[in-house]
């Protein structure tokens, strides 16, 4: 295994660690997501406005909202204690230590995304059936990108003094192309359409994600060396 | 008077009297686009607001590549002048935007029926000026300058990217926005005097962006001229 994989999945099991024991952001993070589902329930008039027709949008948003309050908590960690110093004074690239906490940031908003899609499917009696596979693949593609995105602003975000304000001001108009694509793949998976309908939008996701992963990673060095 | 703050009045006296000279120019436009141009058959009058909503649109598409151009370059060259560009320009691009997008519903309320529609080149700008917004507000948040030029450039470049993505994603959905009539592969398609507005009116939108521009870029420069003489004091 190269060396910086290494170091990135090293960096990554700090964090994962260190969330596992206190476990309070994820469990704050999980309600959140189950309460902004139950209040999308009640802004719907279920005489007019189908439940299926409304799922695809109200799932990526609650999914979007939910990454935001985890990538807050990224740097906020590290920031404490001047625990960030430390690792950067770690010899370790800083393309490595990106992807640690790129990855970090994924296991934390993928398992709220994981426990989030149960609580869709009930809430709003959305059988997913044969979609399943396929929704759990354009989740990920959808979330590599905004992540990675989020990872960056979140490291200089930590830095200003409205940190919890300044991170959704400047990552939501980078999750509009994401969730566009993600929520008209999901729409069409949930209305079993063929793949040949979503197939330009799953390439505009893949190409969002190699374009800002590979950006953000060389710009982390520009953020957090002085 | 330092030299240094001389240097900036004269900057922004200079930035002054461009704006100046712009803002006669727009007046001229008035006179153009009410006088001289004829009366489109199908939108009638309200045609006319072209000749400010199309200027101001290519003012703030060139104040927004220009803030990328000049955040790549800072991040290689760390030039603090390129920064200090940069911020002056997003700052005088947000103005231009809103002027366009104030513009754009006063037009399509009679013309298409409603101020707004989620059509791919609104959409696109909505959110490019949300996302000057949020640099503007991500440089009044840090106070380090060294630390404040580094993370907006960083903000600026990918924003730059960002642009094409959101028009990919945005561009399936029907457009309604007219099309081009002026920059197409034959020649414009339109009466030679309101040819003329349209690169008069854009001409001085583009004295009027040099000008705010060059007057930011010296108050930044007395601005800083003011911190240092008083962390110096």
């Amino acid at each position: 295994m190269p060396d910086s994989l290494r170091l990135a999945l090293a960096i990554a099991a700090k964090d994962i660690r260190a969330e596992l024991r206190s476990r309070t952001a994820l469990q704050s993070a999980l309600v959140f997501a189950a309460l902004v589902l139950v209040v999308f329930n009640f802004a719907r008039d279920p005489t007019v406005l189908a439940a299926t027709d409304l799922a695809p949008s109200v799932l990526w948003v609650t999914f979007a909202l939910a990454a935001m309050v985890a990538l807050n908590r990224a740097f906020n960690v590290e920031r404490e204690n001047a625990a960030l110093d430390g690792l950067l004074l770690a010899p370790v690239p800083r393309e490595a230590l990106f992807l640690g906490k790129l990855l970090a940031n994924l296991a934390f908003v993928g398992t709220v995304e994981l426990v989030t899609l149960p609580l869709f499917m009930l809430f709003f009696n959305v059988s997913l059936g044969r979609a399943l596979p396929g929704l759990l693949g354009v989740t990920g593609l959808a979330t590599i990108g905004f992540v990675a995105v989020g990872t960056l602003f979140s490291a200089m975000a930590v830095r200003t003094r409205f940190a919890e304000l300044m991170l959704p001001v400047l990552l939501l108009p980078f999750m509009i192309p994401p969730l566009i694509a993600a929520v008209q793949v999901t729409s069409r998976l949930l209305a079993d359409r063929p793949l040949s309908e979503m197939w330009g939008w799953l390439r505009l996701l893949a190409l969002y994600d190699i374009v800002f992963v590979t950006l953000c990673m060389m710009a982390f060095s520009s953020v957090v060396d002085e | 008077m330092t030299a240094a703050a001389e240097q900036a009045a004269r900057v922004v006296r200079r930035g002054l009297g461009l704006s100046t000279l712009g803002l006669l120019g727009l007046g001229g436009v008035y006179l153009l686009a009410l006088g001289h141009t004829p009366v489109e058959a199908r939108q009638g009058l309200a045609q006319k607001i072209f000749y400010l909503h199309v200027p101001a649109a290519w003012a703030a598409l060139l104040s927004f590549s220009l803030v990328g151009i000049a955040s790549a370059l800072y991040l290689w060259l760390k030039d603090p002048r390129l920064d200090r560009f940069a911020a002056a320009s997003a700052e005088v691009g947000v103005v231009f935007s809103a002027i366009m997008l104030t513009t754009g519903p006063i037009w399509a309320k009679p013309i298409w029926g409603t101020w707004w529609t989620w059509d791919a080149r609104l959409t696109l700008t909505l959110f490019v000026f949300f996302l000057f917004i949020g640099y503007l507000g991500l440089r009044a948040a840090l106070h380090d300058p060294e630390e404040r030029a580094r993370f907006s450039a960083v903000v600026g470049i990918l924003g730059m990217l960002l642009v094409p993505f959101i028009h990919l994603s945005v561009y399936l959905f029907r457009t309604l926005h007219p099309q081009p009539i002026v920059l197409k592969p034959s020649a414009p398609s339109l009466p030679p005097e309101m040819l003329t507005t349209l690169l008069v009116s854009t001409l001085v939108f583009t004295v009027l962006y040099l000008g705010f521009v060059m007057a930011r870029y010296g108050l930044a420069l007395a601005d800083e001229e003011r911190e240092e003489a008083r962390d110096a004091g």
